[in-house]
């Protein structure tokens, strides 16, 4: 069976939309461990490798796992022996992998290094971009997966179709020539996170020109300007730590106060408030 | 499982018997999510965690077991413990496993 790792690690390797479904609990024993590796690259017909140890509950866990993938999420699924809905004779764990978050980073600046940094710790395929080749060197940034030569907006046309709630944006130029391009391709993304550098007074000019662009209102809430949370951050790398907190804040509508101030749920919804029982 | 990727390969090409440990479900306060993975190879060593550090010994020892007898399981650890495992998590929470032989 050892085939089927080897495509599972390749397919991940080449950051292939997957997931790995694998029959964890059935009333045969021997059905246990039994896998089915779902590879649904885009732009061409989901591939199947492997067997749950059943024609039809592969066909059914099949299609389950592609709309797990779409959903990016993982978890446990029952059925009946050959794939019957509310039935339970068989547990599936579906596991999805999705590939990593994107992060571009928009200014080949101090702070871009250090951002490249933390993005990396968070998992994120960082890719810098700068019109200036003289900045743009990946030697300057050797965490990057990715440094590019160009303008802000024709880096957007060519890759902004592909970003989602879970990719992220940050313009670092504080300089209108570069960042009013870049804020303007990215609100036309669906990119999760949009955070512009700068200081109240750059940020204020900033939204002057965005709305003499004719940018809407909504569209302007998604910009996160001045980008950061208000950590007190002053070099580089607390900058970076305090643009890396909002876009975590952000993607999980918690509102990034120190959790020793509240009593709701850790990991869970950040509205519902755990209620103590007295012992 | 993504970090275990490299170790995984390590071992296979090494020759190493591997079992393998992932979080499937969780209940409550848990600190990783389904998908959090843990390996343990035969020779004790050990690569990811599937909680905060309070039950990776036990799933070590399970690990050992499952090396001996090749058995594919279910382990839970938590307050429902109802699998007989004396080890939970201080935060409150459940988490389930399914821990296997690395032979895929």
């Amino acid at each position: 069976m050892s085939d089927l790792f080897e495509r599972f690690r390749l397919a991940m390797s080449a950051a292939t939309p997957l997931a790995l479904a694998t029959v964890i609990e059935a009333e045969d024993p021997a059905a246990v461990g039994a896998k089915l590796l779902v590879l649904a690259a885009t732009g061409v017909a989901t591939e199947f490798v492997g067997t749950l140890g059943n024609e039809a509950l592969d066909r059914v866990v099949g299609r389950d796992a592609e709309g797990e993938i779409a959903a990016g999420r993982s978890g446990i699924r029952h059925y009946g022996p050959a794939g019957e809905a509310r039935e339970r004779a068989v547990a599936v764990f579906i596991e999805v992998f999705a590939p990593p978050p994107r992060m571009l980073v928009f200014g080949a600046v101090d702070f871009t290094a250090a951002l490249v940094s933390v993005a990396k710790v968070l998992g994120f395929h960082v890719t810098v971009c700068d019109a200036r080749a003289v900045f743009a060197s990946p030697r300057r940034f050797p965490g990057a997966d990715e440094v590019v030569v160009d303008w802000p907006d024709r880096l957007l046309d060519r890759v902004g179709a592909t970003l989602g709630p879970r990719d992220a944006v940050c313009v670092l130029t504080h300089d209108h020539r570069f960042d009013v391009p870049a804020v303007l391709g990215a609100l036309r993304t669906d990119v999760g996170y949009i955070g512009a550098m700068g200081s109240r007074r750059t940020t204020a000019a900033r939204r002057e020109r965005l709305v003499a662009a004719g940018v809407e209102a909504q569209d302007l809430a998604r910009l996160r300007a001045p980008i950061g949370l208000d950590l007190g951050a002053r070099t580089p790398e607390e900058t970076a730590i305090a643009i890396c907190a909002e876009i975590i804040a952000l993607r999980c509508g918690h509102g990034a106060r120190p959790l020793s101030d509240g009593t709701a749920a850790i990991h869970g919804d950040p509205t519902e408030a755990i209620t103590e029982t007295a012992p | 499982m993504r970090e275990l990727l490299d170790d995984l390969e390590r071992w296979r090409a090494a020759g190493v018997p591997v079992v393998i440990a992932r979080v499937v479900e969780v209940e409550g306060s848990a600190p990783r999510l389904p998908g959090a993975a843990m390996a343990v190879a035969a020779d004790g060593e050990v690569a990811g965690s599937v909680s905060g550090g309070c039950v990776e010994s036990a799933v070590v020892a399970e690990a050992m077991r499952i090396h001996q007898n090749g058995e594919r399981r279910m382990v839970t650890f938590g307050y429902s413990d109802d699998e007989g495992f004396a080890v939970g998590l201080t935060c409150g929470g459940t988490i389930r496993l399914f821990m296997e032989p690395f032979d895929w």
